[in-house]
């Protein structure tokens, strides 16, 4: 069984944002990704579905190497941003995950002021005088339609926030930084439908500027929005394409089956 | 100042004195290295044989009889220098100091979730900075109150004291010299038979007590208001 994806599925008018090739990954032993070759359109949103334990989050923490941090996993392959293999050591990781930012899960501010959780990341690339940093922390918080609530509370703690605004301050904390592709690990898995429903707004919004990957349990969601739609199983990277397309008229069986909820 | 036998007047100014010079430059010294340890074992050597070694080690110090490490510190500090001093009894306190730092801080590192710090790595910043800026701000209010803990327990250790900085019945600022503390004043006022100077041994221990317990209310309150 052939379980490549050619990347012919992408409309010929998109521009490549990322390109995997051939990418394994291993947790110690164990077999995470297996011969994944993918190709990401810019300025869309591409959204990875799949059951548990299929390898989407895997993927998504291979974009930024946020799999260094812990030495018994690795990565094998190439991933192109632009042409060039963010997985080559000798690129300075601090710069590719500047230019690839990330939301988690769980909200995780940082133990610090809103202003200060928004600051703490443009600090580190850019040394911006007062006024121009209040004005990039009012945008992002802009951005990320966090701005009304939190205007007059700048200086207070960032935990004080309910979970759906931390969700937002912890995406207004990645756009702050102006990366140019946003990882986005299930960032409505914790939030209620109506946070949730802000967060979806937003991700349309983001995608002016961004290239969106999403990671996502929830199919409705993945449905709603994304452009383009990646099903994985057991490490497999299923079926790929423009998600009406995958939704509607899958092209394998098995993503029949996931998607209309006869598994997983 | 600590008077003569059966004198009438007289105080304990210079046990005072002593004490909280000793018991601050011992914490002084024993926190940054302690606080720096822990950092190392909670962030950098969790699996590692030094970072083993260093916390069984650690284990050990923690629970060592005071009186150990003050003869310890005889036996490098005041045999070499064939003096008692005041910088002996603050050597002798730091090394009470540092293993409860370092265990605090570990374990207040190792509490806040890893989630905190790959949100902060995936901004691309840099380990030291995602440990001085993020983590240890996290766990802020933990490792004050082992700090605290710390300052609270050396400030009635009279083992190691009675070694190293010995006593001293007359005022000195001088660290070079002997020096009176509170804890070793108390041990030599209260089993003398002068009645003033059972008065100022029972003075001394109201003055631990309450210092002590200002300490740990203070170490509460911290803790309290941050959660």
């Amino acid at each position: 069984m052939d379980i490549r994806v050619a990347p012919a599925h992408l409309a010929s008018t998109e521009k490549t944002k990322i390109s995997v090739r051939d990418l394994n990954f291993y947790y110690g032993g164990f077999h995470a990704l297996k011969n994944i070759n993918l190709t990401l359109p810019a300025n869309k949103v591409t959204a990875f579905i799949g059951p548990s334990g299929c390898g989407k989050s895997t993927l998504l923490r291979t974009f930024n190497r946020m799999f260094e941090l812990y030495p018994d996993q690795r990565a094998e392959g190439e991933i192109l941003l632009d042409g060039e293999n963010i997985l080559n050591k000798k690129l300075d990781v601090s710069l590719i995950r500047a230019k690839i930012g990330m939301v988690f899960q769980k909200p995780t501010p940082f133990p610090m002021s809103i202003y200060d959780n928004i600051a703490f990341g443009v600090k580190l690339f850019e040394t911006l005088p007062r006024a121009e940093m209040d004005e990039r922390v009012e945008w992002a918080l802009k951005k990320s339609a966090l701005w009304n609530e939190v205007k007059d509370k700048l200086d207070q703690s960032g935990s004080g926030l309910s979970g759906g605004q931390q969700q937002r301050l912890c995406i207004a904390r990645g756009i702050a930084i102006k990366p140019e592709v946003l990882l986005l690990d299930e960032p409505c898995s914790a939030l209620d439908p109506i946070s949730t429903g802000k967060i979806e707004e937003l991700i349309h919004e983001l995608k002016a500027d961004y290239t969106v990957l999403i990671v996502t349990h929830n199919m409705q969601q993945a449905a709603r929005c994304s452009d383009y739609t990646a099903y994985m199983y057991l490490g497999d990277l299923i079926e790929f394409g423009a998600t009406p397309e995958v939704f509607t008229q899958p092209k394998r069986k098995d993503t029949e089956d996931y998607i209309t909820g006869r598994f997983g | 100042m600590t008077p003569p036998p059966q004198a009438d007047t007289g105080g304990l100014a210079n046990a005072i004195f002593g004490s909280v010079v000793m018991a601050g430059l011992a914490t002084l010294l024993g926190t940054p290295i302690g606080v720096m340890a822990g950092i190392y074992l909670a962030e950098y050597g969790q699996k590692t044989w030094l970072g083993s070694a260093t916390r069984f080690i650690n284990d050990i110090l923690l629970s060592a009889p005071s009186i150990v490490i003050g003869l310890f510190i005889y036996s490098v500090v005041v045999a070499q220098f064939k003096s008692f001093s005041g910088f002996a009894g603050v050597l002798a306190l730091a090394l009470i100091v540092i293993p409860v730092v370092i265990r605090t801080t570990e374990n207040m590192l190792s509490l806040i979730p890893n989630a905190l710090r790959e949100a902060a790595y995936a901004l691309g910043t840099p380990k030291w900075i995602v440990i001085s800026s993020v983590t240890l701000k996290a766990a802020r209010a933990g490792v004050i109150t082992g700090i605290l803990l710390a300052i609270a327990r050396i400030s009635g250790e009279t083992a190691p004291l009675l070694f190293t900085a010995l006593s001293n019945q007359f005022w000195t600022s001088d660290l070079s010299k002997p020096m009176a503390s509170l804890p070793v004043t108390i041990f030599k006022f209260a089993m003398s038979p002068y009645e003033n100077w059972q008065k100022l041994a029972w003075a001394g221990v109201f003055l631990i007590t309450i210092g002590v317990l200002a300490l740990n209310i203070a170490a509460r309150v911290f803790f309290r208001n941050k959660h």
